[in-house]
């Protein structure tokens, strides 16, 4: 009895690694679903259009409760899309966890140079999982083409930690907002060069917040630190990255 | 048995007795109204917390550092702890969940529509009434040790606009109101001359001329791909404007909704047509209108007197990239109009009221603290982060403040022209503002008025029916939507309502659950006592 019972669990245990194996090499590949865009499709299609995609959840954004609405950074494996202010139940944002597959209906839209999905609902699709592989766009930074991967997750590597000026035009690594009007729990502001051109990154607290390791590691941060960087490729008028993740430079 | 049953039934009492003095320290017994002390005990320490907001302006942040800073200097036993916000919203929604754990801050910048909710627990934010003319502690009393302004002093359209049933709970920090910031050398090109007072039919003329596109889809204005020519940052208050201009129904002060009219209709008609032909945009939909304008992608820009510091080409304040800053005359000016013989205008801006606590002292403190703020020093150079304008006439007129305004132009910083044109705008303008009337829920009726105009515009741009049956169902779910239908139109007050409060807490269902027990086992011990002596 007590060896079928051992091997009736050596068994199941095996089950349940193959079942993770599964999950973890997801490509993002899925065929689409019936009345589901590609990614190409989705990428062609007008401003203020319907839309209905199917991604795998990359992060999510804090839990906005007087609505019921959560921001969510999904990809496949074609491309990346930013679904701003989705309809969200507590109950579903719970389920969220970085490679969840959804299928979201909403519109098209743009604001200050974001393009995302608006107006939107989603529903959680069992199965499959995908979580990306973070893209190094450094050497793409000062080409115009970087916005061909806007909301994916990226990878900056040896990028270099530049002096930012507070109120008192003192040279900080990094400021509470964009001005350092802000305090703990506010956004934070860094400033980073490579190949000559420096850039604003920001650690958005909604998407990591004070107690994430990204929002100590940034406090951390010294003028001329070299730093490996992670995160989501945001726009606000240009570049600015959403960043999860901050490492010395390799 | 008897002994056994005996112990139970005590400690069930106990419990009864003890429970409710605990649940109370949790925040649901009711507050005792405030009463005036007769004296500030300043032989003792205070330990007091101020809930600011600011516009993202680091400036603003240094103000209120220095407030308290200086405050603690003349009143070394109350200690500020400060903590900042950068929304309104944020600040309202932390006072609610606050309100139920007793754990609200001592001094909170807020709105008056707040605080209408806020009221809605007995006894939460404090009065002002009694305090302003104290001999002592009220505003220019005896015993404050600060040069503070008096009662009389507080410019009074401002002042009333924090008055609730009657009662101030509140006194105005800054004021500001909206304007229109527009690219004179746009307009002109395409020329129009800017007049004095803006009128709708003005703004919209030309924006519709600044829609013209070539064969290649570039502007004809700013040879541009893109091109936005009016953008409101604020629609609830464009719809709020428009509908007070044309004299159309909003609200009543007691909080009958109104806004659901023919007028509201026209109007959203109107923004439909100019959103057709790309002429009219709003802020949530593509973005901030100073951005667009200093592109040189906009030609007005309708935002707050408080935002003029990110205006213009020269601003001192600036998102966008420096390639992306184009030259241009900027000009400020009132919001359109209907009637230009009669402009009429929202006055805003951010509010200060005091909330209650336990010991009436912490209150005291909490007032002179919250008084300090009224000071010629801190208005005076608060105003100057922004367009606001000091809410006293003792600032007002200062050689200080008259003399900052006076050096309009002189730099881009403290004297850049923009900022200074959008204070003198209110200025010139406060006898022609307004406010919308305060009750529980006039919150909800602001949101919806805006998101009428913002459902409008992005059903034209995707290119849905706006018709008769869009409105009516419009109307219909705004109501829905923003729970305007469940109000009481009896009294703007719903302190004294029935609300639907959901379930118990745990503690009460505990509370209850052991006093039915106790119940249950007294009545037991009392019956088996009777029977026991039936028997003998």
């Amino acid at each position: 009895m007590k060896r079928i019972l051992a091997l009736v669990m050596v068994f199941v245990l095996a089950l349940s690694l193959a079942a993770c194996n599964t999950e973890k090499t997801g490509d993002g590949k899925d065929p689409k679903s019936e009345g589901v865009m590609t990614y190409a499709e989705y990428a062609a299609a007008e401003l203020e259009t319907p839309v209905v995609i199917e991604a795998f959840v990359q992060a999510k954004q804090a839990w906005y409760e007087p609505a019921a609405t959560t921001s969510i950074y999904a990809q496949d494996a074609d491309g990346a899309y930013f679904m701003y202010r989705i309809a969200c139940s507590a109950e579903d944002y719970a389920k969220l966890v970085p490679g969840t597959k959804i299928k979201v209906t909403g519109h098209k839209a743009a604001w200050s140079g974001e393009v995302e999905i608006v107006d939107a609902t989603f529903e959680i699709i069992e199965g499959s999982t995908f979580v990306a592989e973070p893209l190094d766009v450094t050497a793409m930074l000062a080409d115009e083409k970087v916005i061909e991967h806007q909301n994916k997750l990226v990878a900056f590597k040896g990028m270099t930690v530049e002096a930012t000026k507070d109120a008192d035009g003192n040279d900080v690594a990094f400021l509470y907002n964009y001005d350092g009007s802000g305090e703990e729990g506010s956004d934070l502001y860094f400033t980073v060069s490579v190949n000559g051109a420096s850039y604003s990154f920001t650690v958005e607290s909604d998407l990591c917040g004070v107690d994430s390791d990204v929002y100590k590691a940034v406090k951390n941060l010294k003028i001329g630190d070299k730093i490996d960087m992670e995160g989501f490729l945001y726009w606000y008028n240009g570049v600015n990255p959403h960043i999860t993740s901050v490492t010395p430079a390799k | 048995m008897k002994n056994t049953v005996k112990k139970i039934a005590a400690f069930l009492i106990a419990v009864c007795i003890v429970l409710p003095a605990l649940v109370g320290c949790h925040g649901s017994r009711i507050l005792e109204p405030f009463v005036m002390p007769e004296e500030l005990d300043l032989s003792r320490e205070y330990e007091i917390t101020f809930w600011a907001k600011n516009d993202t302006n680091i400036l603003q942040t240094r103000i209120y550092e220095k407030a308290i800073a200086d405050f603690q200097a003349l009143y070394p036993n109350i200690h500020v702890n400060l903590r900042l916000y950068t929304d309104y919203g944020k600040i309202y929604n932390d006072v609610i969940t606050n309100i139920a754990t007793r754990t609200t801050p001592n001094v909170c910048i807020t709105y008056p529509d707040h605080i209408a909710t806020y009221r809605t627990g007995k006894n939460i934010v404090v009065p002002l009434d009694e305090l302003f003319v104290n001999e002592k502690y009220g505003l220019g009393g005896s015993e404050v040790k600060f040069d503070s302004p008096t009662p009389a002093e507080i410019i009074p359209q401002f002042l009333a606009e924090c008055v609730l049933d009657g009662e101030y709970y509140a006194f105005p920090f800054m004021r500001s109101t909206e304007a229109c910031y527009i690219n004179k050398t746009y307009v002109e090109k395409l020329g129009y001359t800017v007049p004095d007072v803006l009128t709708w039919d003005f703004i919209w003329e030309v924006s519709e001329a600044a829609a013209q596109k070539d064969a290649d889809g570039v502007y004809l204005v700013n040879g541009q791909k893109v091109m936005r020519p009016f953008i409101y940052k604020s629609t609830d208050n464009m719809m709020i404007q428009m509908l007070r201009q044309r004299g159309a129904g909003y609200s009543t002060p007691d909080g009958e909704i109104q806004i659901f009219n023919d007028t509201t209709k026209e109007l959203l008609f109107t923004i439909a047509g100019h959103v057709k032909n790309s002429a009219f945009t709003t802020f949530k939909i593509d973005g901030y209108p100073g951005n667009f304008l200093n592109a040189g992608q906009c030609v007005f820009a309708i935002d707050s007197t408080a935002g003029a510091t990110w205006i213009g080409t020269h601003a001192p304040l600036s998102d966008i990239s420096e390639d992306s800053l184009v030259e241009f005359e900027t000009v400020v000016r009132p919001i359109p109009q209907f009637d230009p013989e009669h402009p009429t205008m929202i006055s805003q801006g951010p509010s200060v009221c005091v909330f209650n606590k336990e010991d009436p002292k912490e209150v005291l403190a909490s007032w002179l603290f919250a008084q300090f703020l009224l000071t010629n020093e801190v208005q005076i150079a608060y105003s100057q982060t922004e367009g606001y304008v000091p809410v006293t006439s003792k600032a007002q007129n200062s050689d200080e403040y008259q003399d900052y305004l006076s050096r309009c132009g002189e730099d881009h910083k403290t004297y850049y022209d923009v900022k200074i044109q959008a204070a003198k705008l209110l200025l010139a303008n406060t006898e022609n503002t307004f406010v919308t009337p305060v009750f529980n829920g006039s919150v909800s009726l602001r949101d919806a008025s805006g998101q009428m105009i913002e459902n409008v515009t992005k059903s034209i741009r995707r290119k849905e029916t706006v018709d008769e049956a869009y409105m009516e169902k419009l109307f219909a779910d705004m109501t829905s939507l923003y729970r305007l239908d469940q109000r009481s139109t009896e009294g703007g007050n719903t302190a004294g309502n029935k609300t639907e409060l959901g379930a118990l807490p745990a503690a009460s269902v505990t509370l209850l659950g052991a006093l039915a027990a106790a119940w249950v086992l007294i009545i037991l011990y009392v019956g088996i006592g009777f029977i026991k002596k039936a028997k003998k």
